[in-house]
């Protein structure tokens, strides 16, 4: 493995500066997928499965 | 500071436990062997906390997006994906080792005193890689295209993997209503004898779910290089004493890759660090 430069460069050959700007990006990102999920309906989905007792999940069904 | 006050750790399970209370607070559902059904269901909560959990007020990210992938209407799951880059680009693997329920209770498993705990063995490396595999076969392929006639794909990771789904809903359930107690079959076994390894190697691995299994924990690790909540290292300060990397229990040198996908921000490689070169861009942290 390589060493982090004196810049302060990573393994990913990112400055801290431009991974964050791009972490920050992402959340944006992220933020307007809840909204197109919500608006498209998938927050029912998430409802309905959570609101019943999942069998899956617990080992029965 | 002595170096036992340093590695203390009781303020971060403080938070853990205040968060795992917070999130599991349905008492009534105890009570009466029920789960809650209310609107915040809607919500998923950051950690990997089982929505069939009689206290969860919230749903579990990686039930909701198997439940998403698998349904016959919709097979992207915008609205889960979503919220996973929200909070894995904010906070990387912070939820890891702040908020998640799971990873508490491996935390405390692991103070037990055991003759020899491991830290590393030959493979482990490679074992790490096995999360990945997890998240992507059972998490998204199973569910989306192994399905019924109607087109829907049941949550393959909660049905034949999750030891969280049957320690946190699948043991309270079963011992709340004797109508399950009757229905249990050779599945509910699996998932017990599952659960019964992962605590008893908890004991003697630190977090063995999270390095190896855990879904959710692969996905925000692909976003902490890149996380908002960072650590830095100040080359000028830092005499490559080494005492970050031997108090890691997730076996990262924090000075070579501050923000390594294994990290779960836990905070002792900063509380440690003699000279303060190891920090995070929001100060001084995990004290």
């Amino acid at each position: 493995m390589k060493e982090k430069n004196k810049k302060g460069r990573e393994l990913s050959g990112l400055s801290d500066r431009t991974a964050m700007k791009i972490g920050i990006g992402i959340t944006i990102l992220g933020l307007i997928f809840m909204a197109f999920g919500i608006w498209r309906g998938e927050m029912a989905v998430v409802f309905e499965k959570a609101v019943n007792i999942c069998m899956e999940c617990i080992g029965i069904g | 500071m002595d170096k036992k006050k340093r590695t203390n750790e009781w303020g971060r399970h403080r938070v853990q436990i205040l968060w795992a209370f917070l999130s599991n607070s349905y008492l009534a559902g105890f009570a009466k062997g029920r789960i809650y059904q209310g609107k915040l269901k809607n919500l998923c909560v950051p950690g990997l906390n089982c929505y069939s959990c009689p206290g969860a007020l919230g749903s579990c990210p990686v039930g909701a997006m198997q439940a998403v992938v698998g349904s016959w209407n919709f097979k992207l799951a915008f609205y889960v994906a979503g919220f996973l880059m929200f909070i894995g680009a904010l906070t990387g693997r912070f939820v890891c080792g702040w908020l998640c329920p799971f990873g508490l209770i491996q935390d405390l498993l692991h103070k037990i005193p055991f003759l020899k705990k491991i830290n590393t063995f030959p493979g482990d490396r490679l074992l790490r890689k096995m999360k990945y595999v997890i998240f992507l076969v059972f998490v998204l392929l199973m569910p989306m295209f192994v399905v019924d006639l109607l087109g829907q794909g049941a949550p393959y990771f909660c049905k034949l993997i999750c030891p969280a789904g049957t320690l946190e809903g699948g043991l309270p359930l079963v011992l709340l209503n004797k109508g399950m107690r009757g229905a249990i079959g050779w599945l509910y076994a699996w998932k017990n004898v599952l659960l019964a390894v992962i605590l008893i190697l908890s004991v003697i691995i630190y977090r063995p779910f999270c390095k190896y299994i855990c879904p959710l924990g692969a996905v925000y690790s692909l976003f902490q290089p890149v996380s908002v909540f960072r650590y830095k290292v100040d080359q000028e300060l830092c005499t490559h004493c080494g005492a970050c990397a031997k108090v890691c229990k997730m076996q990262v040198n924090p000075v070579k890759t501050p923000n390594h996908p294994e990290c779960i921000r836990c905070g002792r490689c900063t509380k440690i660090c003699p000279t303060g070169a190891l920090n995070t861009n929001v100060g001084k942290f995990g004290k």
